[in-house]
């Protein structure tokens, strides 16, 4: 059964977030899972919207699913924090009528909310499986002390998100072993990294960026492990200013889960975009010989 | 023995309150003071009333305090509070709607981040997406801090992470009804 999807990148993986996209798209073909993008998607409005309106928070993913539901198809969707936006959208109009009426007149066309929304860990993981991914991989990530950090909106609200436990998630850390990795176990895996605190409130923000890598350190980690965005941006662009505030150097190279897939897979640094990050990953990679046959790697060799 | 309601205690507080009510969905009543919303806060380090406190601030009626409270533009949405909640409140929700009461009386203890949502749906409304190169370009500017992250834009643009140039939608003028659809439907009254 080949597995098939409406794609919604999104505003982020077209710009900050490029790795994302590109790692997704080679994974997903490497995995045989087809990803539609959707025609004339629209931003989802994060926090700005809900902040503003509940009711704009609702109406700008439900026109882009109404254009998935044209499509037939489940939608995929990468970034946290617009699934959570779209679950938002569809749990609300599934639940009311009233709703429906309302947000089908704002959007101008029908939105019956049928299709499923999932996030493309779900999709990546869960939908293709573990064991197909076991068998795709070559490069086997040994020596990868990863924290997987899933922050707020993957899992909360639980009533709506649905996905994985609310406190200790666990489907990127099976993933991590399944990769040939070790998974790190820490405390801030579910963390808020403050989101756009980084930008518009640093004050706060940047000291709870700290907090996410200190943990991960001290808990043995040599590397984050995300699956949004917004977190990658804070854990790696801003993770410099973090670590300025205590004298600190945490060194501490940030992956999307996607790429640490078509790492393990056999794909170049290149084609996964990883020159393309703050804190450089492809030291660390050197370091456990990640680039290497496994029978040519020096531990082995 | 004669149920004493503590809430609406505040002369005139009531209608308020109950706005409040209609926005956030959500009785605020509900709430036993047990204080776990605040423990989990990630950001109750930098708020003047924590989340139990805008909630006590709701419940007896303090209005005004609660819409003058740094807090309910510091929360981050995100969610702890709610998914541990013993009672189900839904925190977030009733946050948002005391910001957005605060917002149309003209109270913004946090002009920067007020700032940065407005210039976010703005983008939004002109092009369909963000434009994140525009946004924060605009926010430098207005923040009254242009060299804000100056340092990080030769990278970011050479891994070709901002462009000045927008990705629109086909037809932008769609959105910018969608958004006149919904400023129409809540002059109307709709939640």
């Amino acid at each position: 059964m080949t597995l098939k999807y409406a794609y919604y990148p999104g505003c982020s993986l077209n710009a900050t977030g490029i790795e994302y996209n590109q790692s997704t798209k080679a994974v997903a073909k490497h995995l045989g899972v087809q990803l539609e993008e959707i025609d004339d998607w629209n931003c989802c409005g994060a926090s700005a919207a809900h902040n503003t309106s509940h009711l704009l928070s609702i109406a700008l993913p439900a026109r882009t699913l109404a254009l998935a539901e044209k499509q037939g198809l489940d939608v995929a969707v990468p970034c946290a924090a617009c699934f959570n936006r779209m679950k938002a959208a569809q749990v609300e109009v599934r639940q009311s009528k009233e709703m429906k009426k309302t947000i089908n007149e704002v959007i101008d066309m029908e939105y019956t909310a049928r299709h499923e929304v999932k996030t493309l860990l779900d999709v990546l993981v869960n939908d293709v499986g573990l064991d197909k991914i076991k068998e795709s991989v070559n490069r086997p990530l040994t020596g990868l002390k990863v924290a997987s950090y899933y922050g707020c909106l993957l899992v909360r609200p639980p009533k709506i998100m649905c996905f994985d436990d609310v406190e200790d998630p666990m489907t990127m850390d099976r993933l991590v072993a399944a990769l040939g990795g070790e998974p790190v176990e820490w405390s801030y895996k579910v963390e808020c990294c403050g989101a756009g605190h980084s930008t518009a409130k640093p004050a706060v923000g940047i000291p709870m960026i700290r907090d996410i890598l200190k943990n991960a350190k001290l808990n043995g980690a040599n590397c984050i492990l995300t699956a949004c965005p917004l977190c990658f941006l804070n854990l790696d662009m801003r993770q410099k200013e973090a670590g300025q505030l205590d004298n600190n150097s945490y060194q501490l190279p940030v992956f999307y889960f996607t790429q640490f897939m078509g790492l393990a897979f056999g794909y170049s640094a290149k084609e996964l975009c990883l020159n393309k990050h703050f804190v450089d990953p492809v030291k660390l990679l050197d370091e456990k010989d990640i680039f290497r046959h496994p029978d040519t790697r020096r531990e082995k060799a | 023995m004669e149920v004493f309601d503590i809430s609406n205690q505040v002369n005139n507080s009531a209608p308020i309150k109950e706005q409040v009510e209609e926005l956030s969905g959500e009785k605020v009543k509900k709430c036993y003071q047990c204080g776990k919303c605040t423990a989990g806060c990630p950001v109750a380090f930098a708020m003047d009333n924590p989340p139990r406190q805008i909630l006590r601030l709701l419940q007896v009626g303090l209005i005004k305090e609660a819409l003058e409270s740094n807090s309910v533009w510091i929360c981050a949405s995100c969610q702890t509070c709610y998914a541990r909640c013993p009672r189900g409140v839904n925190i977030p929700r009733v946050m948002e709607a005391v910001r957005i009461m605060a917002k149309n009386k003209g109270i913004m203890p946090e002009k920067n981040i007020k700032l940065f949502e407005d210039l976010f749906l703005k983008s939004v409304e002109n092009n369909g997406r963000v434009h994140e190169m525009g946004l924060i370009v605009m926010y430098n500017l207005m923040s009254m801090q242009p060299f804000k992250d100056v340092t990080l834009a030769p990278k970011l643009f050479l891994d070709g992470k901002i462009s000045p140039f927008p990705h629109k939608v086909k037809n932008p003028s769609e959105i910018k009804k969608l958004f006149e659809r919904v400023r129409e439907k809540e002059k109307g009254g709709h939640a």
